[in-house]
């Protein structure tokens, strides 16, 4: 698992995750989310390079978008890797997020 | 071997006998869907069981039968006579791996393993590539139902789930228990709560916060649902209500949830499994009913409420109500068959023989102190204590016919080793015998029957010639007869050859040359040692296991084996066993100070032995001839004959004969003891049993008493037959 930070054209900080979201980097992970969303009022969470996402990944997901609720800052994600997008599919909570999930060409709906 | 392991073992090995005799009806035509059905339940059962109780062996193997068993009960294939071949040695595999797990070997050797792979290689054919389709389209199904989830939504199993802190700890992942959910059926909703998901600085990543509500839609079993979770169990908390469940259950359920009332009422709603208004109405009439209860009135039952309200009709309540009523019914006729280790029975069995005995005992004591009241009240123990008899020895009755079935597939397998149309027809197959007896009759009966097929049945060529049915026909049958079973093997083959018999009983030296033998007694000599008169030894029989064992084991159960043949019509095996090994209705007789039990069931009559004076072993019954034997003679008990005798008649096998006793002193429950081994090879006595007052009278053998007088009549004839003969050479 790795985080970097970048800078978006639009001046919004973006974190590209990579490799395993889970429980294995549950701390760090936390750490991280936790930090930056209080840091930044905009935040762009890059999934689409998670290789897997666990139980213990998306309630992370889920807590830093509670953080981000209660501090009225936005936190958005932009990319969703296949298993990012089937684990929070399948917990039904695609509208919670209410990110627009971007479905890569070539694989079935 | 411990107890689980046990009851594993003894259940899959019924089910292995179901699932072989439905394969065999399958074999002869039978398509009844419910057979195959019931084929797929037994294995699918004993693969179950395995996996419960860690057997890798049978629940991997099983597996691969189980697969074809479900395209063949799906209509994918076509029942052929190769694949209940290969499925039948699947369970003869199964078998084997189940003796390996009772020797205490939990994993297949490499021989056994190797036997099974090739097992699994002759089923392959039938299996197909249906298996990862398949997967693929349940997974499709589920994106469908999920989008058109208020379509029918009643139909759904209602699972509420939330799951323990500790869970991810454990190293278990919620996500994986649920998505193994979808191998049972299909998420028509999932509401995800992250209510008791804590504030950021509190949260704990590695601990679980989150719940579900999941309406499912599947035709599993609660049972079957909640397995999923067995191994969350201790760390969540389950609820699980079954499709058209009534608004009551969901708002119990509602109450035993830690969120919100109204969040989780707007949950249910949302997905489906109440309206709006029946929560509405219902939580209403709910809170209204709990101020009430602050006052006087008692709380109304939910169920009541709502029939108030006619939200659920009366009559529903009613048919839940009978519906329940009929399962656990149902559940209470399952539970009326016990099973119970023979060991146990076996003891209380010798307790009632103990208790027999006292009882007699008592009864004699009785007798002799005069007390009217005394004797009134020993006679109406005794006869409780014939009753308690009677009902213990029944505990042990075991129909044959479990013992018969398994040669259906003996038949299906010898007739095409031997390439002989074969048919075994069993008539009597409930007739009942002591467990004991059944267990040690297996064998030589399974030889039996093996050689009747072998030996017996001619080929399909020879029968055709001598003008008979191509098919031959082995008959089993089972009956009652004079406190006796018998157990009869009947084929309508060549006969035994009664010529061959001799020349090779000579040969082996086990009767010289130029003896004279009555037919019945060559007949008989198949049952002497070492002898066997088919030049080739073949697969079957011929496994160093002759007819004198067969004997031997069915004299050690204190029977008799008998034979008549016919040639070119067949033979004839009688096994005649005594119904019990344990106690018996006995007829007490005295000669001088000794005490002798005749069983019973054998006497037919007793008379005064009128001429004493003649020094002849027979008497003129009714214009018949009835040998007889004098016991004082036999035993040579000392003291002289009494002025009057009396003749026990008996009757054994359709023989007559005559004892000769001193006195009659009536029936007597007779305990049976075995006699020691010192007196194994004493002719005439069975066994023995206790007096009421402490003396031991011995149990006669009417059988070998029967055919002592029987030979001694035969030999008496040819004595003079032979007189004459000499008389007529001098001549």
């Amino acid at each position: 698992m790795n985080i970097t930070s970048q800078t978006t054209a639009e001046g919004a900080t973006r974190l590209l995750v990579e490799g395993e979201f889970g429980i294995y980097h549950a701390t760090d992970i936390r750490q991280r989310l936790i930090e930056d969303v209080r840091a930044h009022p905009v935040l762009e969470l890059d999934l689409s390079h998670v290789s897997e996402m666990d139980t213990a990944g998306f309630q992370l997901l889920a807590m830093a978008k509670r953080e981000s609720q209660r501090l009225g800052s936005d936190l958005r994600i932009v990319g969703h890797s296949t298993a990012v997008r089937e684990v929070i599919e399948f917990f039904n909570m695609v509208a919670f997020f209410g990110d627009p999930l971007v479905i890569p060409a070539g694989e079935p709906g | 071997m411990d107890e689980v392991l046990n009851v594993f073992s003894v259940e899959a090995r019924e089910q292995l006998e179901a699932m072989e005799s439905g394969l065999m009806q399958l074999e002869q035509g039978d398509r009844d869907p419910e057979t195959i059905n019931a084929v797929f339940r037994a294995a699918h059962t004993i693969k179950g069981g395995a996996g419960v109780v860690e057997i890798h062996s049978v629940e991997k193997f099983t597996h691969v039968l189980e697969n074809v068993l479900d395209r063949l009960r799906n209509g994918e294939i076509e029942v052929s006579g190769e694949m209940i071949s290969a499925l039948l040695l699947g369970c003869d595999h199964i078998g084997v791996l189940l003796d390996l797990v009772a020797g205490g070997q939990m994993e297949a050797d490499a021989d056994t393993a190797r036997a099974g792979a090739d097992i699994s290689e002759q089923l392959k054919p039938f299996l197909g590539q249906r298996k990862a389709e398949a997967g693929k389209l349940t997974e499709a199904e589920s994106d469908v139902q999920r989008e058109d989830s208020a379509a029918a939504v009643n139909d759904c199993w209602h699972i509420s789930l939330r799951f323990g802190r500790n869970v991810l700890k454990n190293g278990m992942d919620p996500l994986a228990f649920l998505r193994y959910l979808l191998n049972l059926g299909e998420i028509a909703n999932m509401a995800t709560l992250t209510d008791a998901l804590p504030d950021a600085d509190e949260m704990d990543p590695e601990l679980c916060y989150l719940g579900f509500e999941i309406s499912f839609r599947s035709h599993a079993s609660k049972a079957a649902i909640e397995r999923v979770f067995d191994f969350c169990r201790d760390d969540c908390e389950l609820h699980i209500l079954p499709p058209n469940s009534k608004v009551e259950e969901f708002l119990g359920l509602i109450e035993a949830l830690p969120e919100e009332t109204m969040r989780l009422g707007e949950i249910l709603v949302k997905s489906g499994a109440l309206t709006r208004e029946e929560l509405d109405t219902g939580l209403k009439r709910q809170s209204t009913a709990k101020v009430g209860a602050d006052g006087t009135a008692p709380l109304p039952p939910l169920g009541n409420i709502l029939i108030q309200q006619n939200s659920v009709q009366p009559e529903i309540v009613e048919a839940a109500a009978a519906k329940q009523k009929t399962v656990s019914e149902k559940k209470a006729a399952e539970a009326s068959l016990i099973r119970i280790h023979a060991d146990k029975l076996d003891q209380l069995i010798d307790l009632v023989g103990e208790l027999v005995i006292a009882g007699a005992s008592a009864n004699l004591l009785a007798k002799k102190s005069g007390e009217a009241t005394l004797v009134e009240a020993t006679s109406v123990l005794s006869r409780l204590v014939e009753s308690i008899r009677d009902s213990a020895l029944q505990l042990r009755m075991v129909q044959i016919g479990e013992t018969f079935n398994r040669f259906h597939r003996v038949a299906r397998d010898v007739s095409k080793e031997l390439n002989k149309e074969i048919e075994l027809v069993i008539n009597g197959a409930e007739t009942e015998l002591d467990k004991s007896v059944v267990e040690k009759i297996g064998d030589p009966l399974m030889h039996l029957v093996r050689n009747a097929m072998d030996h017996g049945i001619e080929s399909a060529a020879v029968r055709a010639a001598a003008g008979k049915p191509v098919r031959g026909r082995v008959e089993l049958n089972a009956f009652h007869d004079s406190g006796s079973i018998v157990i009869e093997v009947v084929d309508d083959g060549g006969g035994l050859n009664k010529d061959r018999i001799q020349a090779k009983a000579i040969e082996k030296g086990v009767i010289q040359a130029g003896e004279t033998l009555s037919d019945q007694e060559v007949v008989n000599l198949i049952f002497e040692p070492g002898f066997s008169t088919v030049e080739k030894v073949t697969n079957l029989s011929g496994r160093g296991v002759g007819m004198d064992v067969v004997r031997k084991n069915i004299t050690a159960l204190r029977g008799s084996v008998d034979v008549r043949t016919e040639p070119s019509a067949g033979s004839r095996f009688t096994i005649r066993l005594p119904l019990t090994l344990a106690i018996i209705d006995g007829f007490l007789t005295g000669v001088g100070k000794a005490s002798y039990v005749i069983p019973l069931d054998m006497v037919i009559e007793c008379i005064e032995l009128a001429d004493t004076s003649a020094n002849r072993d027979y008497i003129n019954l009714r214009g018949e001839v009835l040998p007889f034997v004098r016991l004082r003679e036999l035993f040579e008990v000392s003291g002289e004959r009494p002025t009057r005798e009396n003749v026990v008649v008996v009757q054994y096998a359709g023989q007559k004969a005559g004892i000769v006793v001193d006195q009659l002193l009536g029936e007597f429950q007779t305990v049976i003891k075995p006699l020691g081994t010192l007196f194994r090879n004493m002719r005439g006595i069975g066994g023995s049993t206790i007096l009421g007052s402490g003396e031991v009278a011995l149990i006669l053998d009417v059988q070998a008493l029967v055919s002592r007088s029987a030979m001694a009549e035969e030999q008496k004839a040819r004595a003079t037959q032979g007189g004459r003969l000499l008389e007529a050479h001098g001549a």
